[in-house]
């Protein structure tokens, strides 16, 4: 088994009451509320879609893990460049993407983000500036430092974005990637969503110690370590990383520590099939969730009634339900589509 | 650099590469290159001479022995509104990068619906031969035909070496390019630039004759050259095709060609089984109604490169190994 350096941060009982916001905007707090929601109930209603079989591939859901893509998302303009992985919904709708595109993308119709060659797992909103998301682990990595590497050749202070787990770092391209980024000074932002299980295998039977921000260390790159689970901490950290980045200070490495509460793929929990995973464990994480931690400071702190938390569940609902029928009866790719999108220029 | 508007006489392979990148390098501030080696004459003979002295380490960026993640940054980089090149001095060494060249690069296009593709230029170097063995020596461009959403290119002369080379990197599909150091001293006299473009380049007849058609692509395409000088001086008048770029194949013209000569011999550089030789083979064979002798293909031996001297030239084809297997088809 291997040494915990997270400590505190891996274990599910701590950290599960309201988080600290003090000297907190609270339009901003209240417009993070919303987003997580709204993803929530997005990737519930994937699930529930997914197990009733209206959805024909796999899903990889994030649920629990919400306030890290939105902690991010939220120093980030249009023009700064995200990559992502399999288990990428969160970091696309942190962004402000289309909720209907994102389902007939699901559903693998031609309104989707890809129009309908990529399904979940190959995720496009270049627009909002989610370049691309794929689902080889660690696949996209090197694109992101790419990105940013044009990024600083264009001098528009723009930063690019890589979201990843901590499976993807036992990958040796991540190394790679850490040590160019920093020799070459690129203003990219490695997001760890250390959500301690790689598929069904926890950490501690993959990796000597449960921390990642290590390799950030071994590289001499500006890191932090945080609460995934606490959407200001991570806003905090994200926005220190964020600005050196953009200042041209050279790259940053988040290691955001966190838990999904479904399994690996699809919408079951995977006690079974876990190695050290554990109802006990989840129901712990359960607690820990970053939505009701911000909504019920929120509360206490007077910013916001019970009645206005209902009154965005009820919109959200009501967008997300209109969005998936609408999505529903889309059509699909024509079958050209086979084979004139296989070169760009054509 | 008058060089890239007028006609040069003479101009080798290896320089011919170099004109192409001065040329990018100066006309499109987009371009960038990156790779191992580019800093030193070391890695990659003549074909990039002190380019990052002319137009800056930022854009000739010699890098960390880290081939995935470089070919990664190339390709993320050409998302990013920029036109990279990744150098790989040689394709053995460029395996670590399949990943990117693969499964993101290659699929970019299809896979997130033809609006956004990688317009990285790959540049992977055949260096063999001078007992340099099994991993210093292959030329893959099989493997990487074999993958739809690439481009793979061949030059054989020095014009398409710099035509072809500013071609792919003008292109907004991932193309890659695969030059051979055996053919860096091969000189031709250079037409000013001209900007081609890829999508419209494909097999050319270098040759023309009616008795056999022979066909490669880079060095096997110099060698069908070659042979066809000695058939020649024997009456044999050989067609050679130059293949130039093997994905997307387009074999019209050697079809059209065969159904002239009704013979047909496939010169390549790579392995038999699975290959390019057998793919253009099957290509004509599909299309032709009949042929006066069954097509041969001239290949290296499945088998990994040898050191031994002795072995090593039992290897690999020579300009005699084609023209025995072109007798052999006209016997």
């Amino acid at each position: 088994m291997s040494r915990t350096e997270l400590g505190a941060l891996a274990d599910a009982a701590q950290f599960q009451g309201p988080i600290d916001i003090a000297a907190c905007d609270v339009d901003e707090l209240k417009a993070a509320l919303r987003s997580m929601l709204k993803i929530r109930f997005v990737e519930q209603q994937l699930a529930a879609q997914r197990r009733d079989g209206h959805i024909g591939g796999p899903v990889h859901l994030g649920v629990g893990q919400e306030a890290v893509a939105v902690g991010v998302s939220a120093h980030l303009r249009r023009t700064d460049r995200v990559f992502g992985g399999h288990r990428s919904h969160s970091h696309l709708l942190a962004l402000g993407s289309d909720v209907r595109r994102l389902f007939a993308e699901i559903l693998g119709k031609d309104t989707g983000l890809s129009r309908g060659m990529g399904g979940s797992m190959h995720l496009w909103d270049k627009p909002n500036g989610f370049y691309g998301s794929t689902p080889i682990v660690a696949g996209t990595i090197s694109l992101a430092v790419g990105a940013g590497l044009a990024a600083a050749m264009q001098k528009t202070g723009d930063v690019a974005v890589a979201y990843f787990g901590d499976g993807a770092v036992e990958e040796g391209v991540v190394h790679e990637c850490l040590n160019l980024a920093q020799i070459l000074k690129i203003p990219v932002l490695f997001v760890v969503e250390n959500n301690l299980f790689s598929s069904h295998m926890h950490i501690s039977l993959r990796q000597p110690k449960d921390a990642t921000v290590r390799f950030a260390h071994a590289h001499d790159m500006a890191a932090e370590l945080v609460d995934g689970n606490d959407i200001v901490e991570v806003k905090r950290a994200a926005g220190r990383l964020i600005e050196r980045a953009r200042a041209g200070e050279g790259p940053g490495f988040l290691e955001a520590v966190t838990q999904r509460w479904y399994g690996h793929v699809d919408w079951r929990e995977d006690i079974d099939v876990g190695v050290n995973r554990s109802t006990a464990d989840l129901d712990q994480w359960r607690r820990r969730d970053p939505v009701a931690r911000l909504e019920s400071a929120l509360l206490s702190a007077g910013h916001m009634t019970r009645a206005e938390g209902e009154e965005i569940r009820r919109s959200l609902r009501e967008e997300i339900e209109s969005a998936w029928a609408t999505a529903a009866t889309d059509p699909y790719p024509a079958p050209e589509a086979l084979l004139a999108r296989v070169y760009i220029d054509k | 650099m008058n060089y890239l508007s007028e006609s040069a006489a003479g101009v080798s392979y290896g320089v011919a590469i170099r004109h192409a990148f001065e040329y990018l390098l100066s006309r499109y501030p987009e371009v960038f290159v990156i790779g191992q080696g580019l800093w030193s004459p070391w890695y990659v003979g003549n074909s990039m001479t002190e380019l990052d002295k002319k137009f800056g380490k930022h854009r000739v960026i010699d890098t960390p022995v880290s081939e995935l993640a470089c070919t990664g940054l190339a390709v993320g980089a050409s998302l990013a509104g920029t036109r990279p090149i990744v150098v790989h001095p040689r394709m053995d060494f460029m395996l670590y990068a399949t990943d990117a060249i693969v499964n993101q690069a290659a699929k970019w296009s299809h896979m997130l619906g033809a609006q956004d593709a990688p317009a990285v230029t790959i540049r992977a170097i055949i260096n063999r031969g001078g007992e340099q063995g099994a991993q210093h020596s292959q030329a893959l461009h099989s493997w990487f035909a074999h993958v739809p959403g690439l481009r793979v290119v061949m030059p054989s002369t020095a014009s398409d070496a710099r035509d072809l080379l500013i071609a792919a990197a003008l292109c907004n599909d991932p193309v890659m390019y695969i030059d051979d150091r055996w053919l860096y001293e091969r000189t031709e006299d250079l037409a000013p630039v001209k900007e081609l473009d890829l999508r419209r380049e494909g097999p050319r007849v270098r040759r023309q004759g009616k008795d056999i058609t022979l066909v490669g692509s880079s060095y096997s395409s110099y060698l069908c050259e070659q042979a066809a000088d000695v058939l020649a001086a024997q009456g044999i008048e050989a067609e050679v095709i130059d293949l130039r770029v093997v994905s997307p194949l387009r074999p019209e013209l050697i079809i059209e060609s065969v159904r002239k000569t009704g013979r047909l011999c496939v010169v390549d550089g790579g392995w038999r089984t699975a290959g390019l030789a057998g793919e253009v083979i099957a290509s004509v064979c599909e299309a032709v109604d009949s042929m006066r002798a069954r097509p041969v293909r001239v290949t290296l031996p499945d088998a990994p490169a040898p050191t031994s001297r002795p072995l090593e030239k039992l290897y690999y084809p020579t300009k005699e190994t084609v023209v025995q297997a072109a007798l052999g088809i006209l016997r």
